[in-house]
């Protein structure tokens, strides 16, 4: 018998900040287990914390009632994490997100929150925004491919 | 769930012999960090703490907005013309400071021997 080409794992946390490291310890055991070198691993666990937090706050609002879905697919050479909630998401897919401007921070131009989009952005190689419908979550998509010739 | 983030103050001297003020964090950095980070930091006295450095060692999780805490540390510490360095952080959150432009700010070293060399 052949093996499945996609082992999927699903994690559902409770709208409650904090929770998020509960998906973060399950993508790392499964990061680790296709064989990710550890700063990938570190790399996956922020963008997925982010995007946990995002779904969190402004997906459920804070409302405990509602959990948050994290669907892994580990593929051959790549993970696949789908974060879900129940709000309607952006209507509109993000653009790249700039660089953080901490000279306007500093000075009190920005605020000093806003990160989150950016460091997801940054940190996977791919992310994609998916709104829901009045029937349907909405979800984020995080892809983070195996290097296998890196060291 | 959240872990609770513990803060303490100390007093140490540079290798160039100022007095210099460690805030030792431990648990996450998160939006609860708030009285650990900014409370503690305002808790000091202005005047007689110049150089401030920040301990990450016993610090395993930070997210955004516990790094926007830092950066309201950072804006709070230029007003008031203190300069502040960090140590301590995992190479994956000194990658993480480093793409949010915290560096140019907020020295960032390994340990702490090398940032009380560096003040």
């Amino acid at each position: 018998m052949s093996e499945p080409k996609t082992t999927t794992v699903e994690v559902r946390v409770p709208s409650r900040l904090g929770f998020e490291k509960v998906a973060m310890s399950t993508a790392a055991s499964v990061a680790k287990l296709m064989g990710f070198r550890d700063d990938r691993i570190e790399d996956l666990k922020t963008a997925l914390a982010e995007a946990c937090i995002n779904a969190i706050e402004h997906g459920n609002r804070l409302n405990e009632k509602l959990s948050v879905g994290v669907v892994l697919s580990a593929g051959v050479d790549a993970l696949e994490v789908k974060v879900m909630d129940d709000g309607k998401g952006m209507k509109t897919q993000p653009g790249k997100q700039k660089k953080p401007d901490i000279d306007r921070k500093m000075r009190g131009e920005e605020e000093p929150r806003g990160m989150g989009m950016f460091l997801i952005q940054s940190l996977v190689d791919e992310a994609e925004w998916v709104a829901g419908d009045e029937a349907n979550s909405s979800y984020v998509r995080l892809v983070i491919r195996l290097d296998k010739d890196a060291k | 769930m959240q872990s609770e983030t513990k803060a303490r103050v100390e007093q140490l001297t540079s290798v160039a012999g100022q007095p210099v003020t460690v805030l030792r964090f431990e648990g996450d950095i998160a939006s609860t960090s708030k009285d650990a980070v900014i409370c503690t930091y305002q808790s000091l006295p202005k005047a007689s703490t110049p150089l401030v450095l920040l301990d990450f060692t016993k610090v395993d999780y930070i997210n955004s907005s516990g790094i926007a805490l830092v950066i309201q540390l950072l804006i709070e510490a230029s007003n008031s013309g203190q300069k502040v360095c960090a140590f301590g952080l995992s190479a994956h959150f000194t990658k993480v400071f480093t793409m949010v432009g915290i560096p140019k700010y907020a020295g960032l070293f390994s340990t702490q021997a090398e940032a009380l060399a560096a003040l």
